[in-house]
């Protein structure tokens, strides 16, 4: 097929795959385009770039490293989480209050507290015995968390009677995308450090356990996020609908999400190969042999999964921003998680522009699977209740939802299975 | 006193119940894990699969139970058991088997487990519905009040009906694993093939077998863990990876590949989470004479709000990761 | 007709080929030993002859019978056992459990064979409820050749049994190996202790970069002075 043979350099072979999948994925968005409106099409094309950010984080991880995570979600939700804090307007309820102090000194006990149970955890340097240590830093951890937590609620509890939450920045949006970045690149390095020493599957549980406990935690702190009651609107780094109206604040913000994805892509494809970017497929490829030549495996695995990450969280601020709506709710696995997996496996894992290709692709399918699958539900319950005299069951609509999840679980198998590499698959050659 | 029986309500009984439901989890999920190698995280759904066919069992023949003296439900989890088994045998020749002939790394089976476990949700939810419903239906759920017989203590330490199906059914369930993996014939091969699967190859043993009756013992007991939740609480179609998370944490502190671990492993996890959630000033509350005037008591002491009840799971992943990844009974394979 | 034969088996591990070509014959009653220097393929061909390696060329006949490429299962069936080098144990199960192991095809048998191979190797009587992970490497491979023995085959191969044993362990093996002969199994052997091996051989072969250098009684081929000086270090 594509298969190139391994003398002659890759970049003299004419992309004849690559112009065919790209040619039919234009006049798909095309098609979109003539059918649905520029404003709704602009929308989406907005919705897939910020998927194709999120992609090339996991295609990082997974295509170029052999990590797998399985909480995209949850750093979604961060990235998502920062753009709102730094770009929404200040709360004077919470400012103008003594609230503030109070908050502040409350997670100055929390640093005070962490400072001195890691202190008793370095207490067998004076001489005390290990396990006493070890019982005196347990003993501290447990008091002073009960003593630190409920200040904190006290504190919170305050901030939602008194002032619904603390409000945010009042920052422009790009800085949140900085340091949704940035947390997600903090939670990445903190779960790596754990996990990569150790077997890939546990790097997929406890991704997906920090997910989950992620999306509870912007859930559940109402004094941080408005938890349920969502917030809303988001400002947007660009001119929004009111000034330029819809189609061209769009294609504004469409624009912006674009010079990202060049950008990421030409640093990606520079460190690729980069010297770093062999060593990294080196270590995918055969981790022993690498290990014997000296190379630091966890360092670098810790490197590229932490980058991941960070786009991740940028890949979230970025369209949470666009949405305009802070939902902690609306973070699922199947959106946030599955759909950007199914997007890289699908695509070309460790292929950049096929993971770009399977982000627009199936974000395109999966946006209009929506009308498609309530039609075809329609069909057969018309179907049923002419030939079977069947009542119609409800909620038509999340029954529809489910057999999209139905849909995107067999497409991750089959997959899998038929198509390992992708559509476009990552062109290997011989690390020279 | 009657705080004492306060604590035994909320935390010696309803460890013991969460902690059997993951117990019951792990031992699959570990299983699994010392015969193909990789953590499958479509346990969960397969657990709320039986619990969605017991379900549909009981709302099909509602009657049965009564004619029997017990709940309708538990009457249908045989039947439930041999679907899930038969459904988990499916899904291994349908999505698992074809990769392992083609020799992938452990964690493409994950992804694909990962694939399977969207596959069972839609399917669940699509015939189940989303919502909670309870598996008692025209039945009503016999709840028992012990009185303890101290003239301090007024209040009853209450157990209701389907925790004590719900003993008595983990019990059968370990004493019948020990004695399949102890002394039958293919459980002695299980067991050889989790310890070294080349020379069990070299035996003589056919490993296809083993695969199958792995995926047999595997899916019942997801079953059985999946009804016995539903019975306690309500049948909720959309816990997924809420119990999975505990379900790794309590297989991998019980060390992996390790069924005695795995059980140990899901009643530390349990019952670390209703203590976690547990409200200390209750037992606290009767010394506070005893406090100095400036320290007082909050009204809520517990360390995590039930709301962040997975933190804890998450905990204990990390820490025993962190300091003894083996395990606590050390497992098998860590690398 | 031999009772396994190969003929010019070509194999290896993805597409990179070890054996180039490797002939061997024995007989029901004989001991055949394969030695040759590290990376000769030895062990090798005695995981193509136990189908652990998919043999690309050529043809392994077990009483006349094409066996390669047939899967383990399959060949215990057929009367072979194989004691691998390394992880030659069940080491969570104990003693009895992985002698049971070897009579899985056969659980009619265990009873009777049990008695037998306790009386073959007393010291496994006393250790049988213990785990043989607990085991000295000579008590392992004690177990290991009980486990092989106890599904009654008539040939058994053998990866370098006497590796990293203490030399009185190995004499002892070697002397087992001869009195299973003796009962009329049929032995392959791959072994690093080339003269002694050859010294109870039937048939030696030694192998070099894939391929037969010299095929002959294991005396004859322990009095060429070529062979002595190549191979067996002087």
């Amino acid at each position: 097929m594509t298969d190139t043979p391994r003398s002659q350099p890759p970049a003299r072979r004419f992309p004849r795959r690559e112009v065919i999948l790209f040619a039919a994925l234009l006049v798909a968005v095309l098609g979109v385009y003539a059918m649905m409106g520029v404003a709704y099409s602009t929308r989406m094309l907005v919705e897939a770039a910020c998927y194709a950010i999120l992609a090339l984080g996991l295609t990082i991880q997974w295509g170029y490293a052999g990590q797998f995570n399985a909480g995209v979600m949850g750093f979604v939700a961060l990235g998502g989480f920062a753009a709102m804090f730094f770009s929404i307007p200040v709360n004077d309820a919470f400012w103008d209050s003594e609230l503030p102090g109070e908050l502040g000194l409350a997670l100055l006990y929390l640093l005070g507290a962490a400072l001195v149970v890691y202190g008793a955890t370095k207490l067998d340097r004076l001489g005390v015995p290990k396990r006493l240590r070890t019982v005196i830093a347990i003993v501290l951890a447990v008091v002073l968390y009960l003593a630190v937590i409920s200040v904190l609620r006290g504190v919170t509890g305050e901030i939602e009677s008194r002032a619904g939450f603390i409000g945010g920045l009042g920052l422009p949006a790009w800085t949140g995308w900085i340091v949704g970045g940035m947390l997600a690149g903090g939670i990445g390095y903190f779960i790596g450090h754990i996990c990569l020493g150790l077997r890939s599957d546990y790097l997929a549980i406890a991704t997906l356990g920090i997910a989950e406990i992620i999306k509870a935690f912007l859930k559940n702190s109402d004094w941080l996020t408005r938890g349920t009651a969502t917030v809303s609107p988001l400002p947007w780094p660009t001119p929004g609908a009111g000034d330029l109206g819809f189609v061209l604040s769009r294609s504004l913000y469409l624009s912006v999400t674009a010079v990202m994805i060049a950008a990421i892509f030409f640093l990606l494809h520079r460190a690729y190969h980069a010297p770093w970017g062999r060593m990294i497929r080196a270590i995918r490829d055969n981790e022993v042999s690498a290990a014997a030549m000296g190379k630091d495996i966890n360092r670098r695995r810790l490197e590229i999964f932490v980058l991941g990450c960070i786009l991740m969280g940028i890949g979230g601020a970025a369209l949470t921003s666009f949405n305009g709506i802070f939902d902690p709710q609306g973070f699922l696995p199947l959106n946030h998680t599955f759909l950007v997996l199914v997007m890289v496996i699908l695509g070309g894992p460790g292929n950049n522009l096929g993971t770009i290709f399977g982000a627009v692709a199936v974000y395109l399918i999966w946006i209009m699977s929506e009308p498609l699958a309530l039609f075809l539900m329609q069909l057969a319950v018309s179907f049923g209740e002419g030939v079977f005299g069947w009542d119609a069951p409800g909620h038509l609509g999340s029954r529809a939802l489910q057999a999209r999840v139905f849909v995107i679980g067999l497409l991750i198998t089959l997959v899998l299975r038929f198509a390992p590499k992708g559509l476009l698959p990552e062109k290997v050659r011989h690390h020279g | 006193m009657n705080e004492l029986v306060f604590f035994i309500n909320n935390v010696i009984v309803a460890g013991s119940v969460t902690g059997s439901i993951y117990a019951i989890g792990a031992v699959g999920v570990t299983l699994i894990f010392s015969i193909m190698r990789f953590a499958h995280f479509a346990h969960a759904d397969m657990m709320t699969f039986g619990a969605a066919m017991v379900l549909l069992l009981t709302l099909a023949f509602p009657g049965v139970g009564s004619a029997v003296g017990l709940p309708t439900a538990v009457v249908m989890l045989p039947l439930a058991m041999a679907l899930t088994a038969l459904l988990a045998v499916g899904v291994d020749r349908a999505f698992y088997k074809p990769l392992r002939a083609h020799g992938v790394k452990p964690i493409v089976m994950v992804i694909a487990s990962l694939g399977v476990t969207l596959m069972l949700q839609g399917v669940i939810r699509l015939f189940a519905g989303t919502s909670g419903r309870s598996l008692y239906i025209g039945e009503r759920k016999e709840i028992y009040r012990l009185e303890l017989p101290f003239e301090a203590i007024t209040r009853p330490v209450i157990v209701t009906e389907p925790q004590v199906i719900l003993f008595v059914l983990t019990i059968a369930a370990v004493v019948g694993l020990h004695l399949f993996l102890s002394r039958s014939r293919l459980g002695k091969a299980m067991r050889a093939m989790s310890d070294n699967p080349d020379l069990a190859l070299a035996s003589g043993i056919n490993t296809n077998t083993i695969v199958a009756v792995t995926w047999v013992i595997a899916g019942s007991l997801a079953a059985i863990a999946g009804t016995l939740l539903s019975l306690d609480v309500t049948f909720k179609p959309d816990l997924s990876f809420f119990l999975l998370l505990p379900i790794f944490a309590a297989a991998i502190v019980g060390g992996v590949g390790h069924p005695y671990g795995a059980i140990a492993g899901g009643f530390v996890v349990g019952f670390a989470e209703t203590l976690a959630v547990f409200n200390w000033t209750v037992l606290l509350r009767p010394f506070q004479q005893h406090f100095p005037g400036w320290l007082e008591l909050p009204r809520n002491l517990a360390f995590v709000g039930t709301e962040y009840k997975i933190v804890v799971p998450f905990f204990i992943l990390v820490a025993i990761l962190v300091w003894r990844p083996t395990g606590l009974f050390k497992g098998k394979v860590i690398t | 007709m031999p009772l396994l034969e190969a003929r010019d088996v070509y194999g290896g591990y993805g597409g990179m080929n070890i054996l180039n070509g490797v002939n061997l014959a024995i007989e029901a009653d004989e001991i055949g030993v394969i030695v040759g220097p590290n990376g000769a393929g030895k062990s090798t061909m005695l995981k193509a002859v136990f189908g652990l390696l998919a043999v690309s060329q050529g043809e392994i006949l077990l009483r006349g019978e094409p066996i390669h490429n047939l899967p383990a299962n399959k060949l215990v069936q057929k009367g072979m056992g194989f004691i691998p080098q390394e992880h030659n144990v069940f080491p969570s199960l104990t003693v009895q459990e992985n002698l049971e192991m070897g009579a899985y095809l056969k659980p009619e048998n265990v009873k009777r064979m049990l008695e037998e191979v306790y009386a073959f190797f007393p010291p496994l009587r006393d250790k049988r409820h213990q785990s043989a992970g607990e085991l000295s490497g000579g008590q392992r491979q004690m177990v290991a050749m009980g486990r092989a023995l106890m599904a009654e085959p008539s040939l058994l191969l053998l990866d370098e049994p006497t590796a990293g044993l203490s030399p009185l362990y190995m004499n002892e093996i070697f002397e087992r190996v001869k009195e299973i002969n003796a009962a009329g199994v049929g032995i392959l052997m791959v072994e690093q202790n080339a003269k002694q091996a050859l010294a109870i051989a039937d048939k030696g072969f030694v192998l070099a970069a894939g391929q037969n250098r010299f095929t002959d009684t294991g005396a004859a081929l322990l009095a060429d002075p070529e062979v002595a000086r190549s191979f067996l270090g002087g």
